[in-house]
């Protein structure tokens, strides 16, 4: 028995495998697993924390213990706690920086390619002027114009991340532009706006959501980067890049750092093995 | 003078004035080395009820001058002259006009049925929204409409392909589907750019046969672009012939096979296997002229068989010879019409 198979491009939802094919996957279940820990932390970290993250719970800077898993701080508080409730800072930051370059990232793109003409061309140019800085420099310099807080850090980290999107959703439009059942589509009539909406963006989802995936650990990364310089989130609040810093000045002290440090470390982990295992399974091409 | 030549065809056209009306059309596209005719000066006329061909080799102009009717020739093209639709001026209309006469008044049929509907939308969502683009109507009036478009095209059990993606039907049923989405609005002219090439032959015919019956249940006027003059035989009332970017020949269908003027034309139908005589086939020697570089005079000059020094000289316009038009210089070839007889 011969079994047709259809050639698949990039975009193309792949044929008779349902998503939880891919979860079969260790690695799509390892991060699964570290992702899915870390949410529940978030939502139940106040009913079990061992200790108050913003109080002293103990003698300043103990070596790690099994009162104190992680020891203690400068001013005595647990780090452990600490960590677990610094997943409250990062987490929600990284969605929203996520959620907003995605929705202004993928619109302008989309429209860049669907338009073309000078649209296009503006639009790619503030893109490239963007891109053209390293982007911790320029999120640093956007942080450092509006101030401390994670609120700013969102808006820094949306201006830095945005052009990938835009650049990705204009490719993806770009190359669907031109296909047979697009041109179908505008002989029947279909208004340009549908077409963009109904008939070109769902089938550029694929790669946005794989690569947002792969970008949720970055931004986690960038914004203890910015926290750990000082123009992300302010001292008391145990966010991990604050940790790290406070950590920092206590050399000796290698316990302060190495909660939060272990915490980031799972958490852009977790997103890379979830999105490489989206992409193999969207993309079956890309497997070994 | 012309146009009511045009309309003295064997079968005259049942209106006097034509659904569509293409006077002096020329496209050209941005090249390299400056612009690229691709249409040079094509008059052409449908009637209502009437099925028109248009045969030519690739690259002939056929595709483009019938795209640039809706509007679908790319950014990149010039597009001048005349197109009438119902006296209506297409060259130049506002998009939201474009957009109500696409597939509102005329419908297009495309080549590649495995290509042309979107992977990711049911085909009921695909009939729908060809309706609901063009009528106030509801979601489920839609769907229910699109259940009787697919009975229209004698879809086997309508009520279960709604619910289907493309990919799981076969060419010949996606076809089926695309002339669906065509019929949708009921429009009085479907345009079909090749609609059987891409088909394997007993769903070619199938197809055809689907067409046939819809042409006549609707009263529709089809344009068929095609280079099987064996789907021309079969369906048309009037043929034209494109080469290199004009029509040479303009002809009844049955004036075309038996009293073809144009050696293209001639040469056309010496290609095609016979199944009444054991004729060799003779294939048009040479290949088509570079449409960015054409010869003075004729343009199938170099490739015709009875070429005499006047065709480098003038080239030649569409001009009444017995019941067709043709652009030949020479015409009427009296060698035509031996070869003819002797085949």
């Amino acid at each position: 028995m011969t079994v047709a198979i259809e050639p698949l491009s990039v975009g193309d939802a792949p044929v008779g495998r349902p998503i939880w094919a891919a979860m079969r996957r260790p690695q799509f279940a390892f991060g699964l697993l570290v992702i899915g820990f870390w949410l529940v932390v978030i939502v139940t970290v106040d009913f079990w924390a061992p200790h108050d993250p913003l109080a002293a719970a103990g003698d300043r800077l103990l070596s790690p213990s099994s009162d104190h898993w992680f020891g203690t701080d400068t001013l005595g508080r647990d780090v452990f706690s600490r960590a677990l409730y610094g997943a409250r800072y990062s987490l929600p930051t990284a969605a929203g920086v996520i959620i907003l370059t995605v929705l202004i990232g993928s619109t302008l793109g989309a429209i860049a390619g669907f338009r073309g003409g000078w649209v296009d061309s503006i639009v790619m140019r503030i893109c490239d002027i963007v891109l053209a800085f390293p982007p911790i420099l320029l999120a640093m310099a956007v942080a450092a114009a509006l101030g401390p807080g994670l609120r700013n850090t969102v808006i820094a980290l949306v201006i830095v991340w945005w052009p990938i999107y835009a650049r990705l959703l204009r490719g993806q439009t770009l190359a669907i532009k031109n296909r047979d059942h697009i041109e179908a589509a505008v002989s029947i009539g279909v208004p340009p706006r549908r077409i963009l909406r109904r008939h070109i963006l769902p089938l550029a989802g694929t790669p946005v959501l794989i690569n947002a995936t792969m970008d949720f650990g970055q931004v986690v990364l960038l914004t203890a980067s910015l926290s750990f310089l000082g123009l992300g989130a302010v001292p008391p609040s145990p966010e991990w890049g604050v940790m790290i810093d406070e950590g920092s000045r206590n050399f000796f002290q290698w316990w302060i750092a190495l909660a939060p440090g272990l915490a980031i470390l799972s958490v852009v982990l977790g997103f890379n093995f979830l999105g490489d295992s989206l992409r193999d399974f969207f993309d079956p091409r890309s497997q070994r | 003078m012309t146009s009511s030549a045009l309309s003295n065809s064997a079968t005259p056209a049942p209106t006097s004035e034509p659904l569509l009306e293409i006077k002096d059309l020329r496209v050209s596209f941005e090249g390299p080395h400056g612009p690229i005719s691709a249409v040079r000066g094509v008059n052409l006329r449908v009637g209502a009820g009437e099925v028109v061909g248009i045969v030519g080799e690739s690259g002939s102009g056929k595709s483009v001058s019938m795209l640039s009717v809706l509007g679908l020739h790319g950014p990149g093209a010039t597009v001048e002259g005349s197109i009438k639709f119902r006296g209506r001026e297409l060259i130049g209309a506002p998009p939201t006009v474009m957009r109500k006469i696409r597939g509102g008044k005329i419908g297009m049929i495309f080549q590649d049925p495995m290509t042309s509907l979107n992977p990711s939308l049911t085909i009921g969502r695909q009939l729908a929204e060809a309706v609901i683009v063009h009528q106030r109507c509801s979601k489920k009036e839609a769907w229910a409409k699109s259940v009787e478009l697919l009975e229209l095209v004698a879809m086997p059990t309508p009520e279960a392909r709604v619910k289907a993606y493309p990919h799981e039907l076969s060419g010949g049923m996606r076809q089926r589907v695309v002339i669906a989405m065509a019929m949708a609005n009921d429009p009085d002219l479907l345009i079909a750019d090749e609609p059987t090439t891409a088909l394997d032959v007993t769903t070619q015919a199938q197809i055809l046969e689907v067409l046939a019956r819809i042409q006549q249940e609707r009263d529709l006027a089809i344009a068929l672009i095609t280079h099987d003059l064996g789907v021309v035989a079969g369906m048309a009332d009037k043929v034209n012939v494109m080469y290199a970017g004009r029509i040479v020949e303009s002809a009844a269908v049955d004036d075309l096979f038996y009293r073809h003027e144009h050696p293209y034309t001639a040469g056309l139908l010496a290609c095609l296997p016979r199944l009444d005589a054991r004729a060799p086939l003779h294939p048009i020697g040479g290949a088509p002229p570079s449409i960015d570089d054409l010869p003075p005079g004729c343009s199938f000059q170099a490739r015709c068989p009875h070429a005499a020094e006047a065709c480098a000289v003038t080239d030649p316009t569409l001009e009444p010879v017995g019941t067709s038009q043709v652009a030949c210089v020479l015409a009427p070839v009296p060698a035509l019409h031996r070869s003819e007889v002797s085949a």
